[in-house]
C-alpha cells in the first residue's frame, strides 16, 4: 500500500504519536503523584487526590507500555540500543514505576497512618522520577550518546550512568516534570473542588512558570550544542544499515529543519504559548480548556524535540555514523505495514472506550464520595 | 567474546522476573471467568449474594492483579535492557505481537478493571456485566500474543535472514500468528491459569466451610470453582499441547529429554513412568514402562516415530559443520556484499547459520573451532535430561492430582453435600499451591527445554546478550529480589487479610466479620 520511505516516515509520527499520548493520559497520572503529598495534607484529602485518577490510571500506563512495544516492533535498534545503553535509568523508571499499582491498590486497604503515608510517598515516586528521567533521557539523546556497533551489529555503550547526569539534560529533566506536573495539576484541578483544587491550581501554576523559563533556556542552550547532520547522500528507501552513512557533528545542525521549514517554529511557540495559557485559564477556574491548553504544550514540546532532531533518533557520540535514524533503525517494510494498520485500527478503539470509561467517572471527586464509597474507592 | 558469567546471570535474572510475573498470570487469567460466571448469574437472578461474591472474589483477584501489572512492565522492558542484540535481530517479527499486544489487550483489559471496580454504582447491571467480560477478553487476548511471541520462539516460523540488515525478517505474518506452537501453547496455557483461578476459590471456600462460616456465600463459590475447574483440568491434560509436539524441531528435542529416550524408539514408544537417569553415559539404568498411558497424556507419538537423544545429536553435528561455512561466508558478505562466491557459500548453508553461531561460544573465528569445541557444541544442542524428566512428571503428576479434586469436588456438590465431607474440604486446602507449582514447572520445562537457543534453531543464548558488565547485573539482580521479595510479603498479608475477613469485608451488613470502622455502604 505504502511505499518505504513514506511508513518510515509515518513510523516516526506514530512514535511520536505514541509518546505524547504516553506524556498526555499517564502524564496526567503521573503529574498528580508528584502533587499528591502537598496537595493533599490530610488524609481525605489524599484519598481525593488519588481517586480521580483511581480508575484510569491503569488504562493510561499501557500508554508507556505500549509505546515500549511500538519501538520494539517499529525501530528493534533503538529499543534494544537505547534501552540496554541507558540500563540504570532505564531500571530507575521500572523501580519508580513499581510503587504505582501496589500503591492505588493496597494504599486504603489498611488502616495505618504510617502504612498509608508511606505509600503515598511510593505514589509520589512514580509519579516524579519518570519523567524527570525521561527528560534527561531526551537531554542525552540531544547531545549524543557513546555507542558503538561491531560487524555483527552488536551494540556496546561506553559511556556510564552518571555521565548521563550533566548540566543540559538535568535542565531537559526539570522541564520535562514542570511539563508533567502542570498536567497534573490541571486535571486534578477539574476533578477536584474547594481547598484541594485551590492547591492544585497553585502547584500546576508554579510548573508552568518553570517549564517555561527551563524550555526557553534550552532552546538558547541548545544554539550552543553541536547537532549531527548526515553528510552523505541518503537514500530513504534502501535496507536498513545504520553503518551505511556518514555523519558530521556541526554546531547548528539542530536548527536546519527550522530554517528549511519555517512552519516548525509553531512547535516551540506552543509549548510556550500552551503553559501560558494552561496557568492563565487555571487562574480564571477554567479547569477544561487548562487541560486542554497544557496537553498542546505538550505537543509542542515533544515536537521541538522530534522536529530539531529529525531524522535523527539516537546520534552516536562516539561513532557518529553509527547514530539511529528514522531511515536506518526500523523494522522491514512488512513489519511496519502490519503494525501501521494494527495501530489504525486499534488506536480509534482505545480513544473511544476510554473517552466512554472518563464519561462515566466523570464529576468531581468530594470528601464525600470517598466516604461513601469506603470498600470500594481507593 | 561474551562473558559466560554474564550470560548465566541476564538468564537468571529473567527466569526469575518470568517466573514471579507468572506467580500472578494465572490467578488473572482464571479468576476474571469466574467473575463473569458469578456476575451473570446475579444479573440474570438478581440474587444479590452473587454479586457480592463478584464483588469478593473481585477484591481478591484486585490485589493479585497489581502485581501482575507491576512485574508485566519489567518483562516488557527486559527485551531491550537485558537482551539487547535479541531485540534487534528478531525485533522485526517478535516485537509486533508485543505491541499488538498492547493495543488490543492491555488497553482494554486495564481500562475495563477501573470501570470493574469503580462503576458499580455508575453502570446499569448489564453494562457492568459488560466490562467484567470485555476485561475477561482482554487479559485472556494478552495470553494470546505473548504466547505467539514466545512459540515463535520454539517453532520460528514465517521468517528469514536477511545478511544486509543482519537480522531475521518477517515473511509471512500469518504464518506467525497460526503458528501450531502458539496455539497449543496458548490452550495449555490458558487453561492453568483457569485450573488456578478454580482452585484458589476452591480453597477459600473450602475454609470458610471448614470453619463454619459464611455457608451460603462459600457453598455456592465452592460449586463454581468445582465445575469450572474440573472443565479446565480435563482441558489442560487432554487437549494440552496435543498438537505441539509433532511440530518443530525445538518439541523433538524436549520430547526426547523430557522422555530421557536415549536412542530412537520403534513406534509406539512407552512412557517412562520413572527411571534411574545416567547423564555422564548417557543411557538409563533402570526404567519403568506404562505403555498405556501414554495413549491418555501423549496420543501424538503413538504413531509417530520420536528420535532419540543420539540421533538428534548426530544431527546437529552435521548442521554444525554446515553452520561453520554459512558463519564464514556472512563474515565475507559484511565486509563485501557483492562478494559473489561468498553469497553462493551463504545460501547454500544459510539453514545452519545458526548452528555455526553456536560455536561463538567457545571461539571468536568459527574456522578455528577444534573438534572438542564441535563436540561441546553438539552436546549442548539437548538440555540435561535429569531436570527436564522429573520436573515434567511432577507437573504431570500434579496435573492428576487436581483431577482427582475437583472430580470428587464436583461430584459433592452435585449431590450437594461439600460441607458433609471435612477430608475433601481439607484436601482442597493443602492443594492450593499446587496449580502454581505445576505452572512453573511448566514453564520450567518449556524454557529450559529449548535451551541453548532463545530461538530454536536460529539464535544462540549466549549471543542474544546485551553486552552490560557483570557488576551491573549483579546490582540490578540483587534490586530485583529486594522489590520482588518485599511486594510478595506485602501482597501476602492484604490477602491473607482480606481472605480472612471473607465477604463481611465488603462492608454490606449481610456477613460475619464486619470491620469495625464500617460506614454508610449500598448494596
Ligand atoms: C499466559 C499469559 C501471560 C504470559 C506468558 C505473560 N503475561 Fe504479562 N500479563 C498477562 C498475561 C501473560 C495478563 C493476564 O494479562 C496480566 C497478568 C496479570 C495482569 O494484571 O495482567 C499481565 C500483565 C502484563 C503487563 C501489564 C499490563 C497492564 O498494565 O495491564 C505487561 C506489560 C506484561 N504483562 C508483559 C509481559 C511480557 C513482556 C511477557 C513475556 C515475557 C509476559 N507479560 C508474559
Ligand atoms: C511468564 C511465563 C514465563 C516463565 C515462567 C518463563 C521462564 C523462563 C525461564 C525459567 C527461563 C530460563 C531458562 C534457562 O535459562 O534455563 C527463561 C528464559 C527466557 N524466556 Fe521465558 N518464561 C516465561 C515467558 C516467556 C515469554 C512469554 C517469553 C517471550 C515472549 C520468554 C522469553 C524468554 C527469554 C528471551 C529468555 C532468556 C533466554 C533463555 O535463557 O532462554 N519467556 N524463561
Ligand atoms: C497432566 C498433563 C500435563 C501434560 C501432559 C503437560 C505437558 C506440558 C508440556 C509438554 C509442556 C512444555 C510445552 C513446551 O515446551 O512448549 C508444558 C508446559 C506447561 N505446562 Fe503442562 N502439562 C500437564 C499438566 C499441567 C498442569 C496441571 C499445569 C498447571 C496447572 C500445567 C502448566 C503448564 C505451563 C504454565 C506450561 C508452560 C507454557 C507452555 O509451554 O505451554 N501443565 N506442559
Amino acid at each position: 500500500m505504502f511505499d518505504y520511505e513514506t511508513l518510515k516516515l509515518i513510523w516516526w509520527l506514530l512514535v511520536g504519536v505514541l509518546l505524547i499520548g504516553f506524556a498526555i493520559m499517564d502524564g496526567h497520572d503521573m503529574g498528580v503523584g508528584t502533587l499528591l503529598p502537598f496537595v493533599g495534607q490530610s488524609d481525605i484529602e489524599r484519598r481525593v487526590v488519588i481517586n480521580t485518577v483511581g480508575p484510569h490510571w491503569d488504562g493510561n500506563q499501557v500508554w508507556f507500555i505500549t509505546g515500549g512495544g511500538a519501538i520494539f516492533a517499529a525501530w528493534p535498534l533503538v529499543y534494544a540500543t537505547a534501552f540496554s545503553g541507558f540500563y540504570w535509568a532505564m531500571l530507575a523508571v521500572l523501580w519508580a514505576l513499581f510503587f504505582r499499582p501496589v500503591g492505588f491498590d493496597y494504599r486504603s486497604k489498611i488502616h495505618n497512618a504510617t502504612w498509608r503515608s508511606t505509600w503515598d510517598w511510593g505514589l509520589f515516586v512514580g509519579g516524579f522520577v519518570p519523567p524527570v528521567i525521561f527528560g534527561v533521557a531526551f537531554g542525552n539523546l540531544l547531545q549524543g550518546v557513546p555507542f558503538q556497533f561491531d560487524n555483527y551489529l552488536i551494540s556496546t555503550y561506553t559511556g556510564t550512568f552518571w555521565q548521563l547526569l550533566n548540566p543540559f539534560a538535568l535542565l531537559a529533566g526539570v522541564v520535562s516534570s514542570a511539563m508533567i506536573t502542570l498536567q497534573g495539576g490541571a486535571y486534578l484541578a477539574h476533578r477536584t473542588e474547594g481547598v484541594v483544587q485551590a492547591r492544585a491550581i497553585k502547584g500546576a501554576v508554579g510548573a508552568a512558570l518553570v517549564m517555561v523559563l527551563g524550555f526557553v533556556a534550552a532552546g538558547i542552550w541548545l544554539q550552543g550544542i553541536a547537532g549531527y547532520r548526515i553528510s552523505s547522500v541518503i537514500d530513504p528507501s534502501a535496507l536498513p544499515n545504520p553503518m551505511g552513512k556518514t555523519v558530521v557533528r556541526e554546531a547548528g545542525a539542530w536548527m536546519a529543519n527550522y530554517a528549511a521549514q519555517p512552519l516548525l517554529w509553531l512547535l516551540p511557540a506552543s509549548g510556550v504559548a500552551g503553559a501560558l495559557l494552561a496557568a492563565l485559564q487555571l487562574w480564571r477556574r477554567r479547569t477544561l480548556s487548562a487541560f486542554v491548553a497544557s496537553s498542546l504544550a505538550i505537543v509542542g514540546v515533544i515536537g521541538t524535540a522530534g522536529a530539531s532532531m529529525f531524522p535523527f533518533v539516537m546520534p552516536s557520540s562516539s561513532q557518529p555514523a553509527a547514530s539511529l535514524t528514522v531511515w536506518d533503525s526500523v523494522s522491514s517494510h512488512l513489519t511496519l505495514a502490519i503494525m501501521f494498520w494494527a495501530t489504525l485500527l486499534f488506536m480509534p478503539l482505545i480513544v473511544l472506550y476510554t473517552s466512554w470509561a472518563y464519561r462515566v467517572m466523570r464529576g468531581k471527586v468530594t470528601a464525600a464520595y470517598v466516604r461513601e464509597n469506603e470498600h470500594g474507592a481507593y | 567474546m561474551i562473558s559466560e558469567q554474564l550470560v548465566d546471570l541476564s538468564r537468571l535474572q529473567f527466569a526469575a522476573t518470568a517466573m514471579y510475573h507468572f506467580l500472578f498470570v494465572p490467578l488473572t487469567l482464571g479468576m476474571v471467568w469466574l467473575l463473569v460466571i458469578m456476575e451473570s448469574v446475579y444479573v440474570m437472578t438478581g440474587n444479590v449474594v452473587w454479586k457480592d461474591m463478584t464483588r469478593f472474589w473481585g477484591k481478591l483477584f484486585g490485589i493479585n492483579f497489581a502485581l501482575g501489572v507491576t512485574t508485566g512492565i519489567t518483562l516488557e522492558f527486559q527485551f531491550g535492557t537485558n537482551w539487547a542484540y535479541y531485540s534487534h535481530y528478531v525485533g522485526d517479527i517478535f516485537g509486533a505481537p508485543l505491541a499488538i499486544e498492547g493495543l488490543m489487550a492491555f488497553f482494554l483489559e486495564s481500562t475495563m478493571i477501573g470501570l470493574f471496580f469503580f462503576g458499580w454504582d455508575r453502570l446499569s447491571k448489564t453494562q457492568h456485566l459488560m466490562v467484567t467480560i470485555l476485561m475477561a477478553v482482554g487479559t485472556n487476548l494478552s495470553a494470546l500474543w505473548i504466547l505467539i511471541a514466545n512459540g515463535w520462539m520454539q517453532n520460528p516460523v514465517g521468517a528469514e535472514f536477511s545478511f544486509e540488515t543482519m537480522r531475521m525478517e518477517m515473511t509471512d505474518f500469518w504464518a506467525v500468528l497460526f503458528n501450531p506452537d502458539a496455539q497449543a501453547k496458548f490452550v495449555h496455557t490458558v487453561s492453568a491459569g483457569y485450573v488456578t483461578g478454580a482452585m484458589f476459590v476452591l480453597s477459600i471456600s473450602s475454609w470458610y466451610l471448614l470453619k463454619g462460616r459464611d455457608i451460603e456465600f462459600a457453598k455456592r463459590s465452592f460449586r463454581v470453582a468445582a465445575a469450572f475447574g474440573l472443565a479446565s483440568v480435563l482441558s489442560v491434560i487432554v487437549l494440552g499441547d496435543e498438537s505441539g509436539y509433532t511440530v518443530g524441531e525445538a518439541q523433538q528435542t524436549k520430547m526426547a529429554a523430557l522422555e530421557a529416550m536415549w536412542e530412537t524408539e520403534p513406534a509406539p514408544a512407552g512412557l517412562k513412568l520413572i527411571a534411574g537417569i545416567n547423564e555422564a553415559e548417557q543411557k538409563n539404568d533402570w526404567e519403568i514402562e506404562i505403555p498405556w498411558v501414554m495413549g491418555l497424556i501423549g496420543t501424538r507419538s503413538v504413531s509417530q516415530q520420536i528420535p532419540g537423544i543420539h540421533e538428534i545429536k548426530a544431527k546437529n553435528r552435521e548442521r554444525i559443520q554446515s553452520g561453520i561455512h554459512a558463519v564464514t561466508a556472512l563474515e565475507a558478505l559484511r565486509a563485501n556484499r557483492d562478494d559473489a562466491a561468498a553469497k553462493a557459500l551463504f545460501e547454500q548453508h544459510k539453514a545452519d547459520l545458526g548452528f555455526g553461531l553456536l560455536l561463538k561460544k567457545y571461539v571468536v573465528d568459527v574456522r578455528q573451532a577444534t573438534p572438542e569445541m564441535i563436540q561441546q557444541a553438539v552436546d549442548s544442542t539437548v538440555p540435561r535430561v535429569t531436570p527436564m524428566f522429573w520436573t515434567f512428571r511432577l507437573m504431570v503428576g500434579l496435573g492428576f492430582l487436581m483431577l482427582a479434586l475437583f472430580g470428587l469436588a464436583f461430584w459433592s456438590s452435585l449431590k450437594l453435600e461439600c460441607a458433609k465431607r471435612p477430608w475433601l474440604l481439607k484436601w482442597a486446602l493443602w492443594m492450593l499451591p499446587a496449580p502454581w507449582i505445576a505452572c512453573e514447572l511448566g514453564w520450567y520445562v518449556a524454557e529450559y527445554g529449548r535451551q541453548p537457543w532463545t530461538i530454536y534453531g536460529v539464535l544462540p543464548t549466549h549471543l542474544s546478550v546485551s553486552t552490560l558488565s557483570v557488576g551491573s547485573l549483579y546490582g540490578s539482580l540483587a534490586g530485583f529480589i529486594g522489590f520482588y521479595t518485599l511486594l510478595l510479603v506485602v501482597e501476602m498479608v492484604l490477602m491473607v487479610k482480606f481472605a480472612r475477613l471473607g465477604p463481611g469485608s465488603l462492608g454490606t451488613g449481610r456477613y460475619e466479620h464486619e470491620p469495625v470502622h464500617h460506614t454508610v455502604q449500598h448494596a
